[in-house]
């Protein structure tokens, strides 16, 4: 078990997130992509504080933090995507062009 | 962890492969509900990866959270928002497809080369373990006491927020009264009353009268 193992599973989950938040026409599946990226984070966090500072555990505080936003942005967001489906009857991303000039 | 080698390199492997798969097939699969469930896979295989990494809390803070949290809400967001409809294609929407795999795997590659040249400082002494609660709560209540307070903070505000952005907002339908309609358009609707017992000479009865003596 080494670090770099974990790291580069860690860049694998942040690069499909990253392709999931540009390609996809749904919104839910938009906010699904984000948590799969801050989960990426996570995990890269917690790698560290295992491996290079495993005594005062500082990176599986600031995975607690992450979380904590991580859920109050998922809250937030759907929200939002419940309040545009209200007005624009469609969950299609390419239709949500309400602040394009 | 004192797990012997093989058995944690053997569950590297299958966490790895079951979050892998599930994170593509949140992304790539057509109907979302199968996507959300997949995402459900990929927050648990992320916390077994936690259980291998000496940290049982996070773990199971992870499972608490995501999965029995953020993963029903997503659920509950895909049943409120259940509108079956096929999305129309786009024009030369391949190319978007294509340059982002090209820009993600290239991304990929640039991190993956990153990990493997830089030379980590590993440490060597051994992994707090079981302590690993008492450490984080220490951690919470001396150096890290205001972002702990301001996390609280944000909770509450996104709970407000979330409650103000979800809420949907009635219209009045029905009249509030049934001597409204009779009245005038260009008259305030709040002191129908007043109009309709003074005479039409005395305007200062009008302009004197405050809204408190409609119920008067």
């Amino acid at each position: 078990m080494q670090l770099q193992y974990f790291l580069i599973l860690a860049a694998a989950l942040f690069c499909i997130g990253i392709y999931g938040l540009i390609n996809s026409r749904n919104a839910v599946r938009v906010l699904m992509s984000v948590e799969l990226m801050l989960n990426a984070v996570n995990l890269n966090l917690m790698a560290f504080s295992n491996f290079l500072d495993p005594q005062t555990i500082k990176g599986q505080v600031f995975t607690v933090f992450v979380i904590a936003i991580a859920a109050a942005e998922a809250a937030i967001g759907l929200a939002i995507v419940l309040a545009i489906y209200r007005n624009r009857d469609t969950v299609d991303m390419e239709q949500f062009n309400l602040l394009k000039w | 962890m004192d797990l012997a080698q093989g058995v944690q390199t053997v569950s590297f492997g299958l966490l790895s492969l079951m979050m892998i798969g599930a994170a593509l097939g949140v992304v790539l699969l057509s109907n979302v509900v199968y996507s959300a469930f997949l995402l459900g896979g990929t927050f648990i295989s992320v916390a077994g990866l936690y259980l291998l990494l000496n940290a049982d809390f996070v773990a199971t803070a992870q499972v608490l959270i995501y999965v029995g949290a953020v993963n029903v809400l997503i659920l509950f967001a895909i049943m409120l928002v259940n509108k079956r409809q096929d999305f129309e294609p786009i024009q030369r929407g391949w190319i978007r497809k294509v340059a982002t795999a090209v820009v993600c795997t290239g991304l990929f590659a640039l991190l993956s080369a990153m990990v493997l040249t830089t030379p980590w400082a590993i440490s060597a002494t051994t992994a707090v373990g079981n302590g690993a609660i008492v450490a984080i709560g220490l951690h919470f209540f001396s150096d890290f006491l205001l972002p702990f307070e301001l996390a609280s903070v944000l909770l509450l505000m996104a709970l407000v927020g979330a409650v103000i952005l979800a809420r949907r907002e009635f219209l009045p339908e029905q009249p509030l009264d049934a001597g409204l309609q009779q009245t005038p358009v260009l008259t305030l609707p709040e002191r129908p009353r007043e109009l309709a017992s003074t005479a039409p000479g005395s305007p200062e009865r009008t302009i004197t009268g405050s809204p408190g003596d409609r119920n008067a």
